[in-house]
C-alpha cells in the first residue's frame, strides 16, 4: 500500500469506496507496481479478494506483499485471498497428461476461440459468498477482483472481443450486484496512433475497458527519455462521479519505485532534481 | 622488523582453533547451496552467471534461476549464437545440465562448438597444479618466515567438484576439450529427428512446439529439477538453450508472414516455458530471429512474456562497418527489459546506449563512446541518426522522437 496514492486517489483501508472499476494500464512501461499496490490496499481493508494472477508465480507476489506489510499465505489460509494461479494451472492444460486435475479455469488455452466462460464461472463461485454461517468463519467485506494481466489473455490466443464480455460480465456481477471492485491491468505497447492493424486487439481492449471503468491509472515512460531517478509519469482519471455531477478529472504525478513502496509527486518535483 | 620463526612459531600453534568457540556464525538453512550459483545482492534470487561477465552485470549480477533471457539475433545469427554458447558453456563448467533443442542445427554440433574455458583455478579431471598463494615462498613450504599468517590455510584450493567462481572466461579460438564436455550431462531435442505425433491438445500450440514442452517437462521430471520434489539430494541447475525459435523451421510461420496463422503459438509456448521454469531449478536462454517478424506488437509480446530481454545489432554487413566511429564495436546492444522479481523495483541499466565487441578472451559490453572530434570542420553526422530510432522498452523508454526533446 502505498501511502502517497492513497492520498491521490483519496482512499483509506478504513472507508473505501464501492461499485468501482479501476482500470490500471500502461504503455511501454510496467505498472504492476500498482497492483500490489491494490492488492495489499484491499486485503487491509477486510475485503474478500479474488486474484486472478495470470503472469507470476504465487511466491512473486507472496515477497512482495511481504514486504508491504501484508501476508498472502495466511490471508489464503484465512478464506480472504482465494488466487488462481495460472501459471500453474496452464502447465496440465499445455502439456496433456493422463489425468487432468485442477480447477477448469484455464480452460480456455485448450481453444480460445471458446471464450473465458470458465474463467468467469471461477470468478463468480469465488466472490459470491457462501453465507455459511459457521462459527469462526470471518466476516469480510464487500469483494474484490483483481486481475493481473488481461493482455497475457491476448497473447494466448483469446479474442478482444472475448476478454471485452469477460469483464463485462464481471462488471455486473462484482461491482454491479454485489458492490464490490475490481481492478485490472493492460498492458500495450507501441505508440498509441499506430495504424497498421497488428495492435488492434489490444488497443480495442483498452478503449473498450475505459470505456467501462470508473478510474483509470495510466503509466507511461517520460516523454523526454530514460531516467534513473524518475521511472515514468502516473496520469490518473476520474471518469464517473455519481452524484457530484462534475466531469472527468485529469491528474499528472510522477513516480519511482522504490524498495518497499512507490512515491508519488508532482511533475517537476523530484528529490533529484530539486 | 619481522620477527625470528621460533617466537612466531608457537603462539600460532598455541592460538585456539576458531571453531572451538562459542559463536556460530548463523547459516541460513533454507538457502540451497548449488556450485555455480550465487544469491543476488538485491533481493536474494538465486543467480547464475551466463557465461559473460559483462552481460551478467547488466542483468543484475546474473541470470535469475526460473527465468528466461531472451536475445533477439542480429541479422546473421553469429553473435546470439556465441553468446548461446557460452551459456552452455559455463554450464558445462559449472556442472550444470543441459538441454539444448534445435531446428536448424543438430545440437551436438552446436556443443562441440563451446568456446575453451580459461582454467586457472578449476579443478577438472587432470589436477592443475598451480599455488594458490602468490605469496606463499616457493621453496620452504613447512614453516613460512615471512607468511606466517597462511600457515594454517590449505595451500591449494580443494580440489571441487565445479569450480567456485561465479563468471568464467573463455577462449573462442579454441573449442572445448572433449572430456570437459562429456563429464557434462545433456539431452538433446533436435527437431528432424523427433517425429511428429498427431496431438489432440489444443489448436494454439503447434506440434514442433508441443513436443517441444513435453520433452523439456519430462528432462524436469526425470532428473529432478521439479521444486516439488523433497530436497534430499544435492540439487543441480538445468540450463536450457532453445535456438532459433519462431523461425520457419520451427514449422512457425511468424516470420514468413504479415498475417501468420499461427500467430499465438509462440506466446503460447512461453507462457508454458515461463510455467515450468517458475517451478523447477531451471534458467533458459532463447533466440528468436527478431529482424524476421515484422509484427512490433506481436515482438512486443514476445518481450513480455520472458523475463530479461535484449537484441544484438551488429555491423556486420551494414554501412555501419566502416564507419570510423564504430571502429572498436561489433555491434550495439539494446536492453529490452529488465524484470523485477520477488521486489518491486528492478534494476535499470544506467545507460541505454551500448555496444558490444567479441575479443579473443572477452566478450566485452560497454557504454558506447565516440571519440572527440578534433578535426576543424564538423564531420559527424548527429547522435540521434547514428544510434537509430528504435524504441526501446523500459520502464522510461519513449525517445522516438528524442531529436526534438531534451535526454535526461
Amino acid at each position: 500500500m502505498f501511502t502517497e496514492l492513497n492520498s491521490i486517489l483519496n482512499a483509506t483501508p478504513d472507508s473505501i469506496t464501492q461499485g468501482e472499476f479501476i482500470l490500471v494500464s500502461d504503455r511501454q512501461s510496467d505498472a504492476s507496481f500498482l497492483i500490489h499496490h491494490f492488492l495489499s490496499f484491499y486485503l487491509r481493508a477486510r475485503c474478500k479478494v479474488c486474484f486472478l494472477g495470470l503472469v507470476q508465480s504465487f511466491s512473486h507476489y507472496s515477497a512482495i506483499s511481504q514486504r508491504l506489510g501484508v501476508s498472502l499465505t495466511q490471508a489464503r489460509e484465512k478464506g480472504q485471498l482465494i488466487f488462481l494461479e495460472g501459471l500453474k494451472e496452464s502447465l496440465s492444460i499445455l502439456i496433456p497428461q493422463e489425468t487432468t486435475t485442477g480447477s477448469q479455469a484455464m480452460d480456455f488455452l485448450r481453444d480460445p476461440t471458446v471464450g473465458l466462460q470458465r474463467l468467469y464461472e471461477f470468478v463468480r463461485s469465488s466472490v459470491s459468498s457462501d453465507g455459511g454461517g459457521e462459527e469462526g468463519l470471518e466476516e469480510w467485506g464487500p469483494p474484490v477482483l483483481l486481475v493481473d494481466d488481461v493482455s497475457v489473455l491476448l497473447s494466448l490466443g483469446v479474442s478482444a472481443g472475448a476478454a471485452l464480455d469477460f469483464s463485462h460480465y464481471c462488471r455486473a456481477t462484482v461491482c454491479s450486484q454485489l458492490q464490490g471492485n475490481i481492478v485490472m491491468l493492460v498492458r500495450c505497447h507501441g505508440e498509441e496512433a499506430e495504424d497498421d492493424g497488428s495492435d488492434e486487439g489490444s488497443e480495442w481492449l483498452l478503449k473498450g475497458l475505459t470505456h467501462q471503468c470508473s478510474l483509470t491509472l495510466h503509466v507511461q515512460g517520460l516523454p523526454t527519455g530514460y531516467c534513473r531517478d524518475i521511472h515514468g509519469q502516473v496520469e490518473v482519471c476520474w471518469r464517473r462521479r455519481r452524484g457530484d455531477g462534475q466531469h472527468t478529472q485529469k491528474k499528472l504525478f510522477q513516480y519511482k519505485v522504490h524498495d518497499k513502496g512507490a512515491s508519488f509527486f508532482a511533475p517537476g518535483t523530484s528529490s533529484a532534481v530539486l | 622488523m619481522a620477527a625470528p620463526v621460533n617466537s612466531v612459531g608457537k603462539p600460532s600453534a598455541e592460538r585456539p582453533p576458531f571453531n572451538s568457540t562459542s559463536f556460530q556464525k548463523k547459516t541460513r538453512s533454507k538457502l540451497i547451496s548449488i556450485p555455480g550459483t550465487r544469491p543476488s545482492v538485491q533481493n536474494g534470487q538465486l543467480l547464475v552467471s551466463t557465461g559473460v561477465t559483462s552481460l551478467d552485470y547488466l542483468l543484475g549480477g546474473g541470470l535469475a534461476v526460473g527465468t528466461v533471457l531472451l536475445i533477439e539475433e542480429d541479422r546473421f545469427d553469429s553473435y546470439s549464437r556465441m553468446i548461446l554458447k557460452y551459456f552452455l558453456a559455463e554450464g558445462v563448467v559449472c556442472r550444470h545440465e543441459l538441454f539444448v533443442a534445435s531446428a536448424q542445427d543438430n545440437p551436438d554440433d552446436i556443443l562441440q562448438e563451446l568456446p575453451a574455458p580459461i582454467l586457472d583455478d578449476v579443478a577438472i579431471h587432470k589436477p592443475v597444479e598451480q599455488p594458490r598463494l602468490s605469496c606463499e615462498p616457493q621453496d620452504n613450504l613447512d614453516a613460512m618466515k615471512i607468511a606466517w599468517r597462511y600457515q594454517n590455510l590449505p595451500k591449494v584450493q580443494c580440489a571441487l567438484a565445479s569450480s567456485s567462481r561465479f563468471g568464467h572466461y573463455y577462449d573462442v579460438s579454441k573449442t572445448m576439450e572433449p572430456e570437459i564436455r562429456q563429464a557434462a550431462k545433456c539431452h538433446r531435442f533436435y527437431l528432424p529427428e523427433h517425429p511428429t505425433q498427431s496431438s489432440t491438445t489444443n489448436s494454439r500450440m503447434i506440434e514442433s512446439y508441443s513436443a517441444l514442452l513435453k520433452s523439456l517437462q519430462e528432462a524436469i521430471h526425470r532428473e529432478g529439477f521439479d521444486l516439488s520434489t523433497p530436497m534430499s539430494m544435492s540439487r543441480n541447475i538445468l540450463r536450457v538453450g532453445l535456438h532459433s525459435l519462431g523461425s520457419a523451421l520451427w514449422n512457425d510461420d511468424l516470420s514468413c508472414h504479415d498475417d501468420p496463422m499461427h500467430s499465438h503459438a509462440l506466446t503460447t509456448f512461453l507462457y508454458g516455458l515461463r510455467a515450468l521454469l517458475r517451478s523447477s531449478l531451471s534458467v533458459a536462454v532463447v533466440t528468436v530471429p527478431s529482424h524476421l517478424i515484422q509484427d512490433r506488437a506481436l515482438m512486443g509480446n514476445i518481450t513480455r512474456l520472458c523475463d530479461n530481454a535484449i537484441a544484438l545489432e551488429s555491423f556486420k554487413g551494414s554501412e555501419r562497418e566502416t564507419n570510423p566511429l564504430y571502429k572498436d564495436y561489433h555491434g550495439l546492444l539494446h536492453v529490452r527489459q529488465v524484470p523485477y522479481l520477488n521486489c518491486l523495483a528492478s534494476q535499470l541499466p544506467d545507460h541505454k546506449d551500448l555496444a558490444f565487441k567479441l575479443k579473443r578472451k572477452q566478450f566485452s559490453i560497454e557504454r558506447l563512446h565516440l571519440p572527440p572530434d578534433l578535426s576543424e570542420t564538423v564531420s559527424r553526422v548527429s547522435r540521434g541518426e547514428l544510434a537509430g530510432a528504435a524504441a526501446v522498452a523500459s520502464a522510461c523508454g519513449s525517445g522516438t522522437s528524442g531529436n526534438k526533446h531534451l535526454d535526461f
